[in-house]
């Protein structure tokens, strides 16, 4: 498509995460996941007649701290409405949210985009309950599972300044990252803890106005929110290109097909029928309450952010990457405390330890001295980057000294000069047609010869020796 | 002596003495019952087990010299207050077969008192109505004139007052639905300031006006019964945490000095002279004992009416949705989608005044029509509030019709909905602004059907009006 370029996406993001309250929002069942279906329910969060909803302090303490470390202004007044509709995983057939008076609101945060730091502006957070889950049984029909019900819910409404697939992923890590960081929840996006919902339109560059807009439902993967909205994108443009027009409706993502599919019209869309809930008092939050929760907020992404580009020189981009997640950044904290070498060590962490790490997780399997050995170890050639690899994933499988393991496996770095320069005249005399191509001009072709050069030393060659021994003999042969 | 005459005081000094137990009293009632209830049909559902069970507790408590003021006493519960083990119907078929796992919190209050429920009351369906003639069940009879109706929607509850089937109720009043049988068969209604009584397991009709208090023969009697049940509960949070003193106290102390006000609102267009009448000469009495008597106004009284329909239908809208054969209650057998489960169910689940207030009330919520009904009615309901603090800055209570006429004949107002709804216009302000107001008997009219009076008194100013109900007892006897 040779439009594509003339258009821009407007995106904008619904995140829902589940806080991590020992108890519901309105009564004190647990909340823990994965019990057996309607095992942690009670009549309150059943609905049952009669029952009241009796408000979880904590929820709101929770809210207000992840409001407050995204800059949001927090309110002194909020209140709590409900949002009508019937579905059978809803018991009350309404839903406790939050809609005129959220308790957040006018807050932002920073990502790191492709044309550097970009500040995307969340318009409000508030609190509302889950609903339950509904488990299609073959044969024996729909069940409804309760235990979800009434877990509290936080909802993050970013303003639309997302323009691109990756600055949408690079927003929600950054809000999970600030999330996770105030301990509020445990963000995990496979048990659904952290869901995203998408809103799309496209426009002409240059524009001001925005297009219609879709919404893509509960995506709860970097990976999905990104194919998600580049198939929308295309869409959308295609669908403009071709002279039709975008329907206002939410879109289901469909992870098989890569491709999102009409769910519902707007004009098929409920009147939700908000007002405020009778059941429950407005929330108001004296100011020394406030101080409290303010300075329980540890320190956030950004400062630590600040602190690695100053203090130890890596690139933004580098300790954005490092400080999204908490137990990675303490780990690089503590590791660099033990090395000399931090920008190495953010080297190897983010392209060698990221790749074994996963972080809903949030273990790592190698005890940060011992990875400050390796970042030590290469940098003073000791070992070469791909021991350094060998090493990394040996000890991710059992964790122990990297010295102790780098002598006993025998993999120091070859630094003998003699030695490299015996391999290598073995190496050119094998690759004649190599050295030709050689002559020829295609320096290209000595990377076969290093190659095998490499190999012979069983990966341990100094590279950057072999490069400069290598290049001096071939140039004598020219 | 007959047990079921007395009132509460009275049966709660010989229970003590032991000129009566217990379980004398419960069988008395039944029997009294088991004669009259055929044509009065108070009850919905009796629990005798329950009783029985329940008075021979409570004759331990008495032997044991640990009874309570309520201990022994034989009652009846409105059927939209949870009871744990019996079934909790709000007189719907929705939930004709509902047995609640969890007690209310007056039902444990009247638990911890040892009181014997003989039985759940009949009321209007979900207490929508004004005559207990939207049961699903049952049609009750006022026992003054078995031809007119009871009141409601806690008819049952007056009536067996009334009738002597029990020596008192509670029931629960959302626009008047204490006080409005009270009056129509001649008994004391007390609806509470909203927050004193724990709404929790009251099976919402409008949860920002719902309000439990007691049906009895006295006034000191709905206080004795507004003891055992006023007090803070952390599972309602619009329950108010505060300390209550007893309400009996200082009873009899009268009521000269006080100075009461008459809005001319309540005495205007519609009032039956009869009624009129009757409880302007009860405000002469006032004066005879002393108090100051004051003409004063509530202008936005002729929004009342209207701001109530619409709050307490929207709220209703959205308390009934639950009711959907999902999960308990009444399930339509015919259905092949979900949205025919819901459609089916509560179409035969619901009577006809419920489904006329789910409609009303959807209706009034929608976007579009939010700001001019539901927030309109809001607006109202500020100043009425504020109409009601302007009096009571000057006025220690006020005095009121509490319906613009006696109690009427059965299916005399069932046609006209809106004939019916202009019955509430007296009480639904008091629910409006969240006040306590008592409701007794102030005279007869011609045809020797009680007329109810209203003691309006200040939010959390049980005690002015008790006392002067109290006053006004003394007075006509």
């Amino acid at each position: 498509m040779n439009m594509i370029k003339d258009y821009e996406m407007v995106i904008g993001l619904e995140v829902h995460c589940e806080l991590g309250t020992k108890t519901k929002i309105f009564c004190g069942c647990p909340t823990t996941f994965g019990a057996e279906p309607n095992t942690q329910c009670c009549p309150v969060c059943m609905g049952m007649p009669g029952t009241l909803p009796v408000l979880n302090k904590k929820v709101v303490e929770y809210a207000i701290k992840a409001g407050m470390a995204t800059n949001c202004t927090i309110a002194k007044y909020s209140k709590q409405d409900r949002k009508n509709y019937f579905y059978p995983d809803l018991p009350k057939a309404y839903q406790i949210s939050q809609y005129d008076l959220p308790l957040c609101e006018h807050g932002w945060l920073e990502i790191e985009g492709e044309n550097g730091t970009k500040k995307i502006g969340i318009t409000r957070i508030h609190i509302e309950e889950d609903a339950g889950k509904l488990v299609h049984v073959p044969d024996k029909g729909t069940m409804v599972d309760c235990n979800r019900c009434g877990v509290p819910l936080i909802e993050i409404v970013s303003e639309p300044d997302i323009r691109s697939a990756e600055e949408a992923v690079a927003y929600f890590k950054k809000l999970r990252a600030i999330i996770l960081y105030t301990g509020i929840s445990d963000c995990k996006m496979q048990e659904g803890s952290m869901r995203c919902d998408v809103n799309l339109s496209v426009r002409k560059k240059g524009s001001d106005k925005f297009g219609t807009r879709t919404e893509m439902k509960n995506l709860n993967s970097f990976t999905f929110i990104q194919k998600a909205i580049e198939y929308e994108y295309k869409r959308q443009v295609e669908e403009i290109e071709k002279g039709g027009t975008i329907i206002q409706e939410t879109r289901r993502y469909d992870q098989a097909s890569g491709k999102t599919y009409s769910m519902r019209k707007k004009e098929d869309a409920n009147d939700y029928r908000y007002f405020p809930d009778p059941d429950l008092a407005p929330i108001v939050m004296p100011e020394e309450k406030l101080k409290e929760l303010r300075d329980s907020i540890p320190q956030l992404p950004d400062e630590r952010k600040k602190l690695y580009t100053e203090k130890y020189g890596l690139t933004s981009y580098d300790a954005e990457l490092i400080t999204n997640d908490m137990t990675m950044a303490d780990y690089f904290e503590e590791a660099a405390s033990k090395t000399s070498n931090q920008k190495l060590l953010a080297n190897i962490i983010i392209s060698e330890l990221m790749k074994l790490y996963d972080s809903d997780e949030g273990i790592i399997n190698i005890a940060p001295e011992h990875l400050a050995q390796i970042a030590e170890m290469q940098g003073t050639g000791e070992i070469n980057s791909s021991v350094a690899k060998k090493v990394i994933k040996a000890l991710w499988e059992e964790d122990c000294d990297a010295s102790e393991y780098v002598k006993s496996n025998n993999l120091g770095q070859i630094n003998d000069e003699k030695l490299l320069t015996e391999y290598i005249n073995e190496a050119i005399a094998k690759n004649q047609k190599s050295v030709e191509d050689y002559k020829k001009g295609k320096t290209a072709a000595a990377k076969a010869i290093m190659g095998q050069v490499m190999s012979k030393t069983q990966g341990r060659g100094n590279p950057i020796l072999i490069d400069k021994l290598l290049t001096e003999a071939l140039q004598k042969l020219l | 002596m007959n047990i079921t005459e007395l009132t509460v005081k009275e049966l709660q000094e010989k229970l003590r003495n032991r000129e009566v137990s217990s379980v004398e009293a419960a069988k008395a009632y039944f029997d009294k019952i088991e004669k009259t209830d055929g044509e009065i049909n108070a009850y919905i559902r009796l629990t005798q087990d329950v009783a029985m069970k329940q008075a021979e507790e409570a004759d331990e408590a008495l032997k044991n010299g640990d009874a309570k003021p309520l201990t022994g006493i034989p009652y009846g519960m409105k059927d939209n207050i949870c009871t744990k083990g019996s079934i909790t119907s709000c007189a719907s078929k929705m939930l004709y077969n509902f047995n609640p796992p969890y007690d209310a919190f007056v039902t444990k209050k009247m638990l911890g008192q040892n009181a014997v429920m003989l039985g759940k009351m009949n009321m209007d369906e979900f207490a929508m109505g004004s005559t207990t003639e939207n049961s699903a069940f049952k049609v009750t009879k006022n026992p003054r004139n078995t031809a007119c109706v009871p009141g409601g929607s806690s008819g049952g509850s007056a009536a067996a007052v009334a009738a002597n089937e029990a020596a008192f109720t509670l029931g629960s009043d959302t626009g008047g639905s204490i006080r409005q049988p009270a009056a129509f068969c001649g008994v004391v209604g007390l609806k509470p300031t909203y927050g004193t009584v724990s709404r929790n397991g009251l099976v919402a009709f409008a949860s920002s006006l719902d309000q439990i208090g007691p049906l009895t023969k006295t006034v000191e009697d709905a206080a004795i019964v507004l003891n055992a049940i006023a007090g803070h509960d952390p599972f309602d949070s619009t329950s108010v945490n505060m300390k209550y003193d007893d309400f009996t106290l200082g009873i009899n102390d009268g009521v000269k000095g006080m100075t009461a006000a008459l809005p001319k609102e309540y005495f205007g267009e519609g009032i039956n002279p009869e009624v009129k009448e009757a409880v302007l000469n009860a405000a002469k009495a006032f004066e005879k004992m002393g108090v100051n008597i004051e003409e004063v106004s509530i202008p936005a009284m002729e929004y009342a009416l209207p701001a109530y329909y619409v709050i307490s239908s929207s709220e209703a809208s959205s308390n009934l949705a639950r009711f959907d054969g999902v999960r308990y209650g009444y399930r339509a057998d015919d259905y092949e989608e979900m949205d025919d489960l819901y459609k089916n169910t509560r179409s035969q689940g619901f009577g006809k005044e419920v489904k006329r207030r789910i409609m009303l009330g959807s209706f009034a919520l929608s976007s579009g029509y939010y700001d001019a009904y539901y927030k309109k009615a809001l607006q109202v309901r500020t100043l009425i509030i504020n109409d009601f603090n302007k009096i009571f800055k000057n006025h220690d209570f006020i005095i009121s019709p509490v319906a613009p006429t006696v109690a009427y004949k059965i299916g005399e107002k069932t046609a006209d909905p809106v004939e019916m709804y202009l019955g509430d216009i007296y009480t639904v302000p008091v629910n409006i602004a969240g006040l306590p107001a008592i409701s007794m008997e102030c005279g007869k009219d011609r045809g020797n059907m009680p007329v109810g009076m209203q003691l309006i008194g200040k939010a959390f100013d049980e005690k002015t009006i008790i006392k002067a109900g109290c006053a006004f007892e003394n007075y006509v006897k």
